[in-house]
């Protein structure tokens, strides 16, 4: 379902991010993306919700090459992922409900729909409580959880989870790691960029080791090793 | 269709009052450019009464000898007003010169007992001419230097005026230009201030619009809540310079009066409260909604 085929990307034309990246994904499985600061983890995001062009070689997602979508075309593409970020990147001025909602909304999907999904959402991450408090006025762990919810309530193909335990204590860490997996379990695609170890070991699932810009390990059962 | 545009209608709205404290400076620079787009709509109606006047006060008499025939002065008028020059000529009869001429110095004892010692009527029939534009009165007072009049005409006044009709002409177009060039000029800083002021607005906002793109939002549902914000600004700073105004009229209309007592600023501005809410409205609207567009394009691109 995604690809990367033969994929560098050199940023500024000198600082070179990815190194001839291939590997596939396919539907329904659980990835770890490990390696250390500057591996090229958050690249590999980039160039799969098409933030950022690779150098060379070809993302492809589903029925999308990636590399080659005009600006207007990409909202279309991210439809299908969703995407949790390691700073959460909530609407600030919109409340829990809201920035949730945003994620139908932008797809034209009607009211009706909204009203009664949105709270079985906030409700499965069990944000219930917050439901009309803005982001300023939540916890490090409610705002990824309010994240989370957001990429998933419209049922995405996949989930991108970007550090989403970055900035987080251990017990809302495997509190967002068992949402994940929840996630997984329903039938979506994940992919967890990590560098926290633990997470990773006690996963047990496929592990894709990057450094320096280029895949050292991909196994089917992996666990954190960087060497 | 309709619940994208009912959404994009909300989240402007929305945005407006959760976002006050980058609306309100947002809004205060808005209503301050709009009003003083209102005062030189004001200054130029101003001024250009001003001038009007002035413009009307400036004429030349033509006076005649006192042998010359009604039909020949009227024959002379008529040749008048068929030069393009020409805007209104009046024929005054010498009965009507005494006329004007005792109604003017009725209180005055010496002339009216020195009126009656004369048996005969001393003043000369004239013609009054005005110009279009006061720069051609050279060319009229040439006409009727011609060879044909010369022998008609007593005196013609523009020959003891001429300077100060030289003067008061150029006095009216440096005012008017000057007008024009403070428009153009304060027009091109309003558009400036207000760009700038909605840039940095939404600059402040370009990580929210990076998350939105990320989301899946188009582009267009990105950008329409920015524009219904930047039509906000320009009604709310449309209404508030109005506001702003109003005491202001009713202070100077006083004043105004004493210096042009032919204007009456209140009855204008109240006579034209429509008109001036609807110039700002439009330009309002106008700036709020090209800044945004201008504005929030860099952003769209991630």
């Amino acid at each position: 379902m995604i690809s990367f085929q033969n994929v560098s990307k050199v940023y500024n034309n000198h600082s070179v991010a990815l190194e001839n990246i291939n590997f596939s994904i396919n539907p329904n499985e659980f990835v770890s993306v490990v390696g250390r600061n500057g591996a090229g983890k958050s690249t590999v995001i980039k160039l799969l919700i098409g933030e950022e062009k690779p150098s060379k070689g070809r993302v492809i997602f589903g029925p999308y090459e990636v590399n080659k979508l005009k600006p207007e075309e990409l909202p279309l593409l991210r439809r299908q992922i969703g995407i949790v970020f390691q700073d959460f990147r909530l609407l600030p001025t919109k409340t829990t409900y809201e920035n949730i909602a945003f994620a139908l909304e932008v797809e034209g999907r009607p009211q009706s729909e909204i009203e009664e999904f949105v709270p079985q959402v906030i409700d499965m991450v069990g944000l219930s409580h917050r439901t009309h408090n803005f982001p300023h006025e939540l916890s490090g762990g409610e705002k990824q959880r309010v994240a989370i919810a957001r990429a998933m309530i419209h049922r995405p193909a996949v989930v991108v989870a970007d550090e989403p335990t970055g900035n987080l204590d251990p017990i809302h860490t495997s509190e967002i790691v068992r949402l994940l997996l929840k996630i997984n379990e329903l039938g979506t695609t994940v992919i967890l960029v990590t560098h926290n170890k633990d997470v990773v070991n006690s996963l047990n699932r496929r592990v894709i080791s990057l450094d320096q810009g280029k895949i050292i390990r991909d196994e089917e059962k992996g666990k954190y090793v960087l060497a | 269709m309709v619940t994208t545009l009912y959404r994009i209608i909300k989240y402007g709205i929305q945005g407006f009052f959760r976002n006050g404290w980058l609306s309100v400076p947002a809004l205060s620079v808005m209503a301050l450019v709009l009003f003083v787009f209102l005062n030189l709509i004001i200054f130029n109606v101003l001024a250009g009464n001003a001038l009007d006047t002035l413009k009307d006060k400036i004429d030349i008499s033509v006076y005649f000898q006192s042998d010359v025939a009604e039909d020949d002065i009227l024959r002379i008028q008529r040749s008048l007003e068929s030069l393009s020059e020409v805007q209104e000529v009046k024929y005054i009869s010498r009965e009507e010169a005494l006329k004007n001429f005792q109604e003017r110095h009725q209180e005055d004892e010496t002339i009216v007992q020195a009126l009656e010692i004369l048996d005969e009527n001393p003043l000369s029939a004239s013609l009054n001419i005005k110009a279009g534009d006061p720069r051609e009165y050279p060319i009229i007072v040439a006409y009727l230097n011609n060879e044909n009049l010369s022998g008609l005409v007593d005196q013609v006044t523009y020959n003891q005026n001429q300077l100060v009709i030289n003067r008061l002409a150029n006095i009216a177009d440096t005012v008017g230009q000057t007008g024009i060039a403070l428009t153009v000029i304060l027009s091109l800083i309003a558009v400036f201030v207000t760009l700038n002021t909605i840039i940095l607005t939404i600059y402040s906002t370009r990580e929210e619009i990076g998350v939105m793109r990320l989301v899946g939002a188009s582009n267009k549902f990105i950008r329409g809540p920015y524009i219904i914000q930047g039509i906000v600004y320009g009604v709310l700073a449309a209404l508030l310079s109005m506001v702003l105004m109003t005491p202001l009229v009713s202070i100077a209309s006083p004043y105004v009066s004493i210096l042009m007592p032919e204007m009456d600023l209140r009855g204008y501005f109240y006579g034209n409260l429509g008109n001036l809410f609807g110039y700002q409205l439009l330009l309002g609207v106008g700036l709020g909604t090209v800044s945004s567009v201008i504005a929030i394009r860099r952003y769209l691109k991630i």
